[in-house]
């Protein structure tokens, strides 16, 4: 769920250079008109959106899709100042931002796009199955650090996170050790091992039965165990799967939006059908690790 | 003829002193740029929000005393490992080793050199961390030790390489008057031999510690970069995070004139200096050493 600026930009950048290229030599060969979709927002969902605009546009070579990242609030902005078709983002719009968008005659209409979910992983030597939500953001935050008081052996628990600049980490952070309230300044435990890439969490779970570590749902292997997580002390532990995600039990999962000015027409509104409902754009939204909507 | 001469040697002289030159362009040009990204941290962190011992900057923490500590354990380690190894190899392969034996292990040497680092510290996670958590019985393998002894074999060849050439240098003349005098071979060895070969052995040992401190990605992999004050030995045995790592990390992502990106630069430039330092004390360690085997010569 990294995503890459520099990678991002030369995509855009060939994407640009492709139109161009595309519209003259359409201009002069046919007389097919090209459709122009601009499409900014989320740094989380950067990669996919890329990836859904490289697939549309091989299949109808008549639409141009240019992404650009830049953060969820840059993306809305860019909505309400009626720059972009599409807005991506990783959080609903809020109130200050519709009432902004309003005042510009402007009125957002929302599309659930994909879901995001975190799997809390440990070594499958480990006999612990469930944990809450506080008990995670305990040993994330130094609190717990031994896997005896959350009922599993006697064993020194070695915290594994994303780097800062993921921004897995940034919603784990929100999400989870702070519980989602705003007020709450807790930290990660400064010993949390901040490891580069997904990859590097997964070799150290697989081969340590002390570790605990999260990643996106899709990205986590079979021979891992995931931890099924009950939002309050008492209520029901749920593990993360694509069905559990979807109605909404497993705690730690978002959804990922799009936005459009008004109810999308035209070219707009043909590319989120394909997004929403067809089997090739949700099967891009497992492949990139993320959630799919049904 | 002799103006033909004249007027190539004019050309060569030159392009030789205007390369001895670029060297010490290039790297004030270095200096002064890391001054222009790093400075700026200066006014834009309190100075007790810098030198603390939090480094968190999603959220405005900029301390970078754990980075520091992090790299030095980190290098201290790999010279403990180096220095010894290094030397010892070098001693060998100059010095005892037969001649069939010297001529497999010095390009041996020098391809293990040759490797490069992100291979090791695959191995690092894949081989070493597990092996040092269950053998050392710690919690989780990815330690400064793990990155210490990546380090140090990064650093080995380039001590030995050195140290190897400088002994090999040292003339057979010295070695024979110590043998005529009764002296044992290893008498020899650590009282006449590597005297001798001082200057080009420590210079060795700082290029080899160079290299360890600026190294990067093996240690990213394997240290498992948490910001944690390591002020003791043991410290070598629970995570750490070096400077390097922590550019290398985080610059991919910092918004360009930010806060956050001035603090990298600034790390930067703290990196900058403490190797400049060494290679500061290596050098007047190196030219006192000249003077010395000047005066024994004269």
């Amino acid at each position: 769920m990294k995503s890459y600026p520099l990678l991002s930009g030369l995509l855009l950048a060939l994407v640009i250079l492709s139109v161009s290229c595309s519209s003259a030599s359409s201009s002069q060969n046919s007389q097919q008109s090209t459709a122009y979709i601009e499409n900014k927002g989320s740094d989380t969902i950067v990669n996919l959106a890329l990836a859904w605009a490289e697939r549309y546009q091989s299949d109808y070579p008549d639409v141009r899709i240019s992404v650009t990242g830049g953060g969820s609030g840059t993306g809305i902005a860019a909505l309400i100042n009626g720059t972009v078709d599409i807005a991506n983002a990783s959080r609903q719009i809020k109130k200050e931002e519709i009432d902004e968008a309003q005042a510009n005659g402007i009125d957002p209409v929302e599309f659930v796009i994909a879901r995001d979910a975190i799997a809390v992983i440990v070594n499958p030597e480990n006999p612990v199955n469930e944990l809450t939500l506080q008990q995670i953001s305990d040993i994330y935050s130094g609190k717990i650090s031994n896997w005896s008081e959350v009922g599993g052996e006697d064993r020194p628990i070695v915290r594994l996170s994303r780097e800062t600049n993921s921004g897995t980490h940034v919603y784990f952070l929100e999400t989870v050790l702070r519980l989602g309230e705003k007020e709450n300044k807790t930290f990660f435990s400064a010993n949390t091992l901040l490891l580069p890439s997904s990859e590097g969490i997964i070799a150290e779970v697989r081969q340590n039965p002390n570790a605990i570590g999260y990643d996106g749902l899709g990205y986590v292997p079979h021979d891992l165990k995931m931890i099924a997580i009950a939002e309050q002390q008492g209520g029901a532990f749920v593990l993360p799967s694509v069905e559990t995600v979807n109605d909404a039990t497993y705690p730690i999962a978002r959804d990922l939006y799009m936005y459009t000015a008004g109810e999308p027409t035209g070219t707009v509104k043909i590319y989120l059908d394909w997004i929403i409902t067809s089997d090739e754009a949700q099967g891009i939204v497992k492949e990139l690790g993320f959630v799919p909507i049904k | 003829m002799e103006k033909d001469l004249n007027w190539r040697e004019f050309v060569i002289t030159r392009l030789i002193k205007v390369s001895g030159y670029s060297a010490i362009v290039f790297v004030a040009l270095i200096f002064f740029f890391l001054l222009r990204e790093g400075l700026p941290t200066l006014g834009e962190v309190s100075l007790s929000n810098l030198f603390s011992t939090r480094w968190y900057p999603i959220e405005d923490y900029y301390g970078i005393l754990p980075l520091i500590t992090g790299s030095l354990i980190v290098t201290v380690g790999a010279s403990l490992i180096a220095i010894p190894f290094g030397i010892g190899t070098a001693i060998y392969i100059a010095e005892i080793a037969p001649r069939w034996v010297r001529e497999i292990l010095k390009p041996l040497v020098e391809l293990l050199g040759g490797l490069p680092s992100v291979v090791l510290g695959f191995l690092g996670i894949l081989v070493l961390s597990p092996w040092l958590r269950v053998s050392l019985n710690i919690p989780t393998g990815l330690t400064a030790l793990a990155g210490s002894l990546l380090l140090g074999a990064i650093a080995i060849p380039t001590v030995v390489s050195v140290a190897e050439d400088a002994l090999d240098t040292v003339p057979r003349s010295y070695r024979e008057g110590s043998w005529a005098l009764g002296a044992t071979k290893w008498q020899t060895i650590w009282r006449v031999t590597l005297p001798a070969a001082r200057s080009g052995v420590l210079t060795g040992v700082m290029l080899g510690i160079g290299r360890a401190i600026g190294e990067t990605m093996a240690v990213m992999m394997v240290t498992g970069n948490a910001p944690v004050m390591a002020l003791k030995l043991s410290s070598l045995f629970s995570p750490a995070r070096t400077m390097t790592a922590t550019i290398a990390a985080e610059m991919g992502e910092v918004a360009s004139g930010s806060v956050h990106y001035h603090t990298l630069f600034f790390i930067g430039m703290v990196l900058f200096l403490i190797s400049l330092a060494v290679n500061v004390a290596a050098s007047s360690v190196v030219f006192r050493s000249k003077k010395r085997a000047e005066r024994i010569l004269s």
